[in-house]
């Protein structure tokens, strides 16, 4: 059974078209799996059994009439802010507790149409903000590699899900680092799309204009998958463009070496408040690249430290106004109040928890009347300054190699007092947001207490190609990705 | 009025929303023609806010707002982008509207409309004209609606994301009379561009001037009220002549006018104070991040251009000047962009038209109104009628020719009407055509005078509405086809010798 589990996505597939497993037996192990280790880790806040083994059988008609599809069969589980049809959708919010949706986001209809098979919805900071997925009004979810600490966030209960097996890959979002970052403290592989390849409709907003849906997966070929299933202009969404569409083939047979590719290492990724291991790990990784054929070159992204700076501005403000729908009116949690304005209050009140309601009221202050020029406006200006930091770096080389997170995990509940040290997790992550280009993390390391560390490759805007093939031949000689925590169920049980 | 009385003016500013009549809504697929249907079922989960609901902006809702920008003599930005507009209400699925701010669609425009005192009983014939500028008209998204019944209120979404194009004025009008002529100007070009009913019953086109008076000869403008549900243009002229009625009695007496919201009650007549001053309200605007900025290249402009007919003030123009017609009629005609239409057509398919445009014009106002009145059909339905304006034409040439007479005519026109056929047809199946045998005709008049000896006599004596007594006699031992100049000469050639 563990075996099943551990399957990657171009795995299960070949034993599944080979008959060898039915999808029927590889859901109920993944069933079998997430009872298990549930209530440890608690990285669903829905868990859909019935509706994952009617799919199941489903696909295993559509297997038997011959049919083949990348994911035709293939278990995955979905971060609870893509909204599913008939598949209670909370955002990990109270607000939205009750709330079952009509219908499918564009990316679920997509794996739906190659008979995915749906095991259920992960948990997730609230409306996918915050990065220890601590914010979640449904519990927080527990880094497989040590219980007591966090598994990052804002995707936290699928990067979980995916470094123990629960699922064979898990959808994401990343916003400012809600994808990377996680995938770097669990030790799984997370892609960030660049901003427009992946459809949001149905992605419940956090942030429109740096919202990024995406995969996380056991391997750079899974993430190749995941992204040519995903990927593609929606009319439904309007930021939503047309590219070159990723070619797995490519991927899969990936050069072993890396002659010719000029690897950038920005100098303002390597300061202040990095955890020693984590730099050594990263510069390992580096080196690995360089001993493969790269040609490796310290770049400049100077106005790296403006972008906390920036997205606490830009995506507070676009939140903001994303989430005054939430009025208790339409859908959702209703407080009843006295009247209108009292019952918005109430309902708000007790619908948001605190990070949440930090971020509207930040986003609120930098748009009102006075504010929003010496706010908001320049934020943008910021927005695009940095922007031209990775066009001019990427006018040298043709992939940046960096660090995800500072730190490897945290323990559970040391910065919820302190906001400003949690924003900080993601000073790595959130340029690359912001200029909408494209980054994967990958496993390159562990700590002292065997915790993971993550390798941030990011590349130009719709490069994801070379950025996945790079990051495949990285794992062809490397089994950081390979390695799982050790989740002994009889330890854990007690 | 007495010099004293003249001594305050009004500044008014007028502030339009109308609905675009497209057949989806402003960002989503749900069919936007939605008066009168059951609440919430044109919605879906873009205009209901629903979570994860994203706008994809509607073309032709953007190129009806260009051709009434184009209509109202406005720039059309070249770029623009969408804005968010943030406030609370229960009508307002998300919390936001998108609308344009920093950079409308259509800018700095003008309409001349002819200002007439509809008190007046020659209304039509004197007019002044006026040109009021246009500070902006910009595209929008339309809320639901609620319904307070009890305790409770009721939302219906069907209209939320209705397009929505919102034109504002400079100050520029002067007098109820005014706001009135631009309304109903504004009201004429929607319904010539067919782009909306700017139905005001229907809230399809909805009016808040904000108007103010100052000492005349001042610069200054004084404290301004806005005055909203008004829910036609009668009640806009009566709301606006009420409140300088008001206003000035005030400001006579030496007190002063307080900045208010103000409804107007249509039953009372009065404007009561909706909302007191209130602090401005910081709306938070910023761009909207789900839609990309729209860019209108000139070709799309030109396309868009090309779409915008002659509007009726023009066409009023041209009629008085190439067509010789009165004022009157030329209002009457354009008043109806399809009466307009099918009448020139009726001119064009005249031999000389412009020449014989006041035969057409008489014809559509007197016949052609009358058949469509008495059979309830609209005028903007005029083309729904089986008769076409070419056969009109023809009709008009041959009561000229001679081949009938008017009278018959007027048949003639009411069987085409029915049957769509041409009046050849018509008059050739009925034997209509004009007996104008002059022997044929002595014969009939011989007979008449014959019959009629007192007549004759009373005639003679000078009671000359008896002759038309005759003139009818004659016509009807015709059946109405008798050449009726030709009967009026030879009656009174054979009254005439009768005398002595």
């Amino acid at each position: 059974m563990r075996a099943l589990c551990s399957l990657t996505i171009a795995e299960a597939r070949r034993l599944l078209r080979e008959r060898a497993v039915s999808a029927r037996e590889l859901t109920f192990a993944y069933l079998e799996r997430i009872q298990q280790l549930e209530p440890s880790l608690h990285a669903f806040i829905s868990v859909a059994t019935e509706l994952a083994i009617e799919m199941a059988d489903a696909a295993d008609r559509r297997i038997a009439r011959g049919e083949d599809t990348p994911l035709l069969g293939v278990p995955i589980a979905i971060k609870d802010v893509l909204v599913t049809r008939d598949l209670r959708t909370t955002a990990g919010s109270r607000i939205l507790e009750n709330y079952v949706p009509t219908w499918d986001a564009t990316v679920v209809s997509k794996l739906r149409a190659m008979g995915a098979v749906f095991l259920g919805k992960l948990n997730c900071d609230e409306f996918a903000m915050g990065s220890s997925t601590e914010n979640s009004a449904f519990g927080v979810t527990r880094n497989p590699w040590r219980l007591d600490r966090v598994p990052g966030g804002s995707s936290g209960g699928s990067a979980v899900a995916v470094a123990a097996d629960l699922c064979c890959a898990a959808l994401g979002t990343d916003t400012g680092g809600s994808i990377r970052q996680p995938a770097a403290l669990c030790g799984v592989t997370g892609l960030k799309n660049s901003y427009g390849r992946i459809s949001r409709y149905g992605l419940i907003a956090f942030a429109s204009s740096l919202d990024t849906v995406g995969a996380l997966t056991k391997d750079a070929l899974d993430a190749a998958i995941m992204l040519q299933a995903l990927e593609g202009r929606d009319p439904n969404d309007s930021t939503s463009v047309s590219a070159p569409p990723v070619d797995v083939h490519a991927v899969e047979h990936a050069p072993e070496k890396l002659q010719g590719l000029r690897v950038g290492v920005p100098k303002e990724y390597f300061t202040a408040g990095i955890q020693d291991e984590v730099e050594e790990a990263v510069r390992a990784a580096i080196a690995q690249l360089e001993a493969l054929g790269a040609r490796v070159q310290e770049v400049s992204l100077p106005r790296t430290e403006l972008g906390l700076a920036a997205y606490y501005i830009i995506a507070p403000a676009e939140a903001s106004a994303n989430l005054a729908r939430f009025d208790g009116v339409k859908y959702g949690l209703r407080v009843t109040g006295n009247d209108l304005i009292d019952t918005y209050c109430r309902t708000r009140g007790a619908g948001f928890g605190a990070e949440v309601k930090r971020r509207i009221m930040l986003g609120t202050y930098a748009l009102s009347a006075g504010y929003y020029d010496a706010y908001y406006v320049r934020a943008q200006k910021v927005r695009t300054l940095i922007k031209q930091d990775f066009e001019q770096a990427f006018a040298q080389v043709d992939i940046l190699a960096a660090p995800v997170s500072p730190t490897t995990a945290f323990p559970i509940g040391s910065k919820t007092e302190d906001p400003l040290q949690m924003y900080l997790a993601d000073v790595f992550t959130l340029p690359a947001s912001l200029a909408g280009v494209c980054a994967i993390s990958i496993p390159c390391g562990f700590d002292r207490l065997g915790l993971p560390i993550g390798l941030q490759l990011i590349g130009p805007a719709f490069g994801e190609q070379r950025v996945l093939q790079v990051a495949r031949t990285y794992q062809m000689h490397t089994d950081f990705h390979l390695r799982k925590p050790n989740l002994d169920l009889s330890s854990l049980a007690s | 009025m007495t010099e004293h009385e003249t001594d305050y003016e009004v500044v008014i500013g007028m502030e339009t929303h109308i609905e675009l009549d497209t057949a989806s809504k402003m960002f989503c697929a749900c069919s936007a023609q939605c008066f009168g249907a059951e609440p919430n079922t044109h919605v879906c989960p873009v205009c209901l806010g629903m979570p994860g609901a994203l706008p994809v902006i509607n073309r032709r809702a953007v190129e009806y707002a260009m051709m009434v920008g184009l209509a109202l003599n406005c720039q059309i930005a070249r770029f623009t982008f969408w804005e968010r507009k943030s406030y609370w209400y229960p009508d307002l699925p998300k919390g936001y509207q998108i609308s344009q701010y920093q950079y409308p669609l259509c800018y700095d425009g003008w309409i001349d409309v002819d200002v007439r005192d509809v008190a007046s009983g020659t209304w039509q014939e004197h007019a002044e004209r006026r040109r009021i500028r246009i500070r902006r008209a910009h595209l929008e998204e339309d809320t639901g609606k609620l319904t307070h019944i009890g305790n409770f209120s009721y939302v219906d979404y069907n209209r939320s994301g209705v397009p929505l194009l919102e034109i504002v004025t400079e100050p520029d009008l002067r007098s109820a009379n005014e706001a009135y002529a631009y309304l109903s100007a504004l009201q004429q070009i929607v319904r010539y561009l067919g782009v909306g009913t700017a139905d005001m019953e229907k809230g399809a086109m909805r009016c808040e001037p904000n108007m103010s008076l100052r000492p005349k000869g001042s610069h200054e403008l004084g404290v301004k009220v806005e005055i909203k549900n008004l829910n036609s243009l009668r009640a806009v002229r009566d709301a606006i002549a009420y409140e300088i009625e008001r206003q000035t009695r005030i400001l006579r007496s030496g007190g002063s006018i307080q900045q208010v919201t103000l409804g107007w009650d249509e039953a009372r007549g009065v404007t009561y104070i909706q909302r007191e001053k209130e602090s401005a309200h910081d709306y938070r605007y910023f761009p909207e991040p789900d839609l990309p900025p729209l860019q209108v290249d000139e070709a799309w402009l030109a396309e868009v251009r090309a779409r915008v007919p002659e509007l009726a003030l023009a066409r009023q123009d041209r009629y008085r000047r190439d067509f010789g017609l009165s004022a009157y009629d030329a209002v009457v005609l354009t008043a109806d962009r399809a009466v307009a239409d099918w009448f020139e057509a009726v001119v064009a398919a005249l031999p000389n038209g412009p020449g014989r445009a006041k035969a057409a014009a008489n014809w559509v106002q007197s016949e052609l109104f009358r058949v469509m009145k008495s059979r309830g059909i609209p005028n903007s339905a005029v083309h729904t009628l089986p008769v076409k304006p070419a056969q009109l034409a023809e009709l008009i040439m041959m009561v000229e020719r001679g081949v009938i007479n008017h009278h018959t005519a007027k048949h003639v026109f009411e069987a085409m009407c029915d049957s769509g056929a041409d009046p050849q047809c018509i008059v050739e199946e009925r034997g209509l055509a004009q007996v104008s045998d002059a022997a044929a005709l002595r014969d009939v008049v011989e007979a008449v005078v014959a019959a009629h000896p007192q007549q004759v006599q009373q005639v003679l004596a000078g009671q000359e509405k008896v002759f038309g007594f005759l003139v009818g006699q004659a016509m009807k031992a015709t059946r109405g086809k008798g050449n009726a100049q030709m009967i009026h000469a030879l009656l009174r050639e054979a009254i005439e010798r009768q005398r002595a």
